[in-house]
């Protein structure tokens, strides 16, 4: 009698629902999952070594391309190394800035998380939906820095320029020609884009209630994320999970409490927490974040009308003078073609920053020997240990189900391959 | 000769009809893609022809020009056989659909029984696509293809056994005239046999292999099941067998629950005179259209069950419904 094996699939990284390149090796006694192997690594791009060999401000970019959908979360949590290693704090009014962009972020991330797991699911119509509310806050991504996703907006000692007093509208084109239609386009944006932010905060949540109608009472939602992957609050700890993967399974551990930085002590917000630890709760956890992420968008929206200031320090060792003053002025020219070129050197030194990233706590840890490079740059990536506990989820499930575990832990390779 | 003259003119009717069914399923390709993304707030296919309106004639010919891969270690004759088994029956099964009260192929009397036996035949296509693609998600997808398929068989064939229980004949046309009467639609066995009424076409969703029950293609979990290796006729030939089987199934709802030709105004003074005008083939083709929208707002609207869950629900909620109906129905048609 011949010996019967198990069945090797592999999943991925050319699969509709690998998020990009996952590769996963899945031993399967039937549809039955036995064992999952996730290869990474195909996404490496050297972010570490490449950050070693340039001066601080020229690495903020590459954070963008970290975790590609929450892409100013990671550009905060390198800056505040930064300036943790200067001994530098950034304005108030910068730091406001950078709370409401962190959660615009947020928002953009989670509503990039719940169109793709609603449509590996199978229930497509969510994605699109989710897809337009994420083109509205890409447009203000744009207003600040011109670019709708890799922003490089944020700066050690603040952000690069205030916020625009007008929001940019749309024009007539080829696709636009009508008249009503523009203008019903453009009735937003009539004024900046703190009003811009207003109209949205206004409008978001029923946007939110409609995607719940699609999915949280829905049946066949339910039986695809009830008890789909649970994961104990202790082996949760254990695994070094962070943001709500941890919080779905009931601790409530949120950096932005915890740790509070940037303005998150100056709002109001709550922190929501799941008690199963599977991927419903993890799912409903995701979007009362969003809500409260529009909470606290609305409150920075409000301070920042009311509160003008300067948005990045005044020590021109650091930041760029005024092109006024750099024309004008000597001094100014030197500081600017001395940042410019060689940038600023830290002291030496260890520092590890993190922020509450969309998917978890994302660190940055520099070690300066006093050079205007860093001597070494590791990145803390939260969704690495997610993946790492996919064996452990995955184990007696069905092959549908471990395309639901992908979903629900938000994976995102940019960051996991670095 | 005459004998001759008989094959020809059965040829000639086929046509007729194979024809405008193959002209229907190309648009209603475009119509799911149309009527998915205005439910998506999206506009569709609106590039080739006025409003997208060639687009199916667009995806014809480009799909025709495309070259059938054949897998290096598929089994060739199978692999090419499968698709053709897949659409066979799917046409085949029309040959004995009344689309008025005179206008049949073939009027037989066993004409329920033809029917749920082509539409189990058609499931042959899938799994033998899948084992010989020699692929493992196509595998995977026969398996779950061919096991969905005998669950909602059951039930289906449960459910046409009240129907002819109520109806009293194997007759489609039979079964149309059986819901006959003065009260318009309140005559037909949507009524009555309401739980029926939902099971049998809950169970077409599931035996034609459409969201939420499509797990035989699950794109984000087996890429596209059955037909991931096939390209170009052979995998157009999948697709149109597909759409021939959901528009069959639209149209035997129609046929045995919303009284196929009958007007559902019959009966009901002045309204009653004025809709018998309109031809039977509108009335038939009106609430087959109405059971083809649902299909494709299901797509639109439902996130996709797991297989063991399809299991569930056909074995342990539909098949035993079925059968306490057919006993109910027994009953009232013996009493």
């Amino acid at each position: 009698m011949p010996e019967i094996r198990n069945y090797t699939l592999n999943f991925g990284p050319q699969h509709p629902s690998a998020h990009g390149v996952l590769r996963l090796v899945l031993e399967m006694d039937g549809e039955v999952i036995e064992r999952s192997d996730p290869h990474i690594g195909l996404l490496h791009r050297g972010t570490e070594k490449l950050a070693e060999t340039k001066p601080y401000n020229q690495s903020i970019p590459y954070m963008d391309r970290l975790d590609y959908v929450s892409m100013m979360q990671n550009e905060h949590a390198y800056v505040r190394a930064v300036e943790k290693l200067l001994g530098i704090e950034a304005p108030i009014r910068a730091q406001y800035i950078r709370t409401m962009f962190d959660e615009i972020t947020r928002i953009l991330n989670h509503m990039m998380w719940l169109g793709t797991h609603a449509l590996d699911i199978g229930a497509m119509t969510v994605f699109l939906y989710c897809f337009r509310e994420r083109e509205d806050l890409m447009d203000c991504y744009e207003a600040v820095s011109g670019a709708r996703m890799h922003a490089a907006y944020y700066r050690v000692g603040g952000v690069y320029r205030d916020l625009p007093d007008e929001m940019p509208r749309f024009k007539p084109s080829n696709l636009q020609r009508d008249k009503a239609e523009l203008d019903r386009l453009n009735e937003n944006r009539q004024g900046s884009l703190l009003d811009f932010l207003e109209d949205f905060t206004n409008r978001f949540p029923g946007l939110v209630d409609e995607y719940e109608t699609l999915l949280t009472d829905n049946r066949i939602w339910k039986q695809r994320t009830v008890g789909i992957g649970v994961v104990s609050p202790e082996r949760a700890k254990a695994l070094g999970f962070s943001g709500p993967m941890l919080r779905g399974s009931g601790v409530a551990w949120d950096l932005r409490k915890k740790q509070p930085y940037a303005a998150y002590d100056k709002v109001d917000f709550d922190i929501p927490v799941g008690q199963n630890g599977d991927c419903y709760d993890r799912y409903l956890v995701r979007i009362e974040e969003i809500r409260q992420s529009n909470r606290i968008i609305r409150q920075c929206v409000d301070w920042l009308r009311d509160n003008p200031g300067p948005v990045i320090i005044e020590d021109h060792k650091i930041a760029p003078p005024k092109r006024a003053a750099m024309k004008s002025d000597m001094e100014g020219l030197i500081h600017h073609f001395k940042l410019f070129s060689e940038g600023y050197c830290t002291p030496p030194g260890e520092v590890y920053s993190a922020v509450e990233a969309s998917k978890g706590e994302f660190g940055v840890y520099i070690i300066s020997d006093g050079a205007n490079k860093p001597y070494r740059l590791k990145l803390r990536a939260p969704g690495f240990p997610h993946l790492m506990a996919m064996d452990e989820m995955a184990k007696g499930h069905m092959l549908a189900d471990v395309v639901a575990l992908i979903g629900t832990m938000d994976i995102v390779f940019g960051e996991i391959d670095r | 000769m005459d004998a001759f003259l008989d094959i020809l003119w059965i040829l000639i009717k086929i046509v007729a009809i194979v024809l405008p069914l193959m002209l229907c399923v190309a648009y209603y390709t475009l119509a799911e893609r149309k009527v998915i993304s205005y439910m998506q707030v999206r506009i569709g296919p609106n590039r080739v022809g006025p409003r997208g309106s060639l687009q199916p004639i667009a995806d014809a010919v480009k799909l025709m020009f495309k070259e059938i891969i054949l897998p290096t270690n598929a089994n060739k004759t199978l692999f090419i056989l499968a698709p053709m088994l897949s659409i066979g029956p799917a046409l085949a099964a029309w040959a004995v659909f009344p689309f008025s009260e005179d206008l049949v192929l073939a009027d037989i009397n066993a004409g329920l029984l033809y029917l749920l036996a082509l539409t189990s035949v058609g499931v042959y296509g899938v799994i033998i696509a899948g084992w010989a693609s020699n692929s493992k998600y196509a595998f995977l997808s026969a398996i779950r293809c061919g096991a969905q398929i005998v669950a909602y068989e059951i039930a289906m064939g449960f459910a046409l056994v009240v129907v002819l229980i109520a109806a009293g004949s194997l007759n489609l046309g039979d079964i149309v005239q059986a819901q006959a009467g003065s009260w318009g639609f309140l005559n037909w066995f949507w009524i009555p046999l309401l739980p029926i009424f939902v099971i049998y076409f809950v169970s077409g969703v599931a035996e034609t292999n459409r969201a939420p029950f499509d797990v035989a293609e699950g794109e984000s979990e087996i890429v596209a099941g059955f037909h991931v290796e096939y390209s170009g006729m052979t995998f157009a030939v999948f697709f149109l067998a597909e759409y021939a089987n959901m528009i069959l199934i639209s149209a035997l709802t129609a046929i045995m629950f919303m009284g196929g030709w009958l007007s559902p105004f019959h009966g009901i003074p002045l309204l009653g005179t004025l809709f018998d005008l309109v031809p039977g083939f509108i009335w038939l083709l009106l609430k087959t259209l109405v059971v083809a929208f649902l299909f494709l707002w299901f797509r639109a609207t439902f996130p996709r069950y797991r297989y063991d869950q399809i299991m569930r629900l056909g074995w342990k909620v539909f098949i035993p419904i079925t059968i306490v109906w057919i006993v109910l129905a027994g009953f009232f048609v013996a009493v």
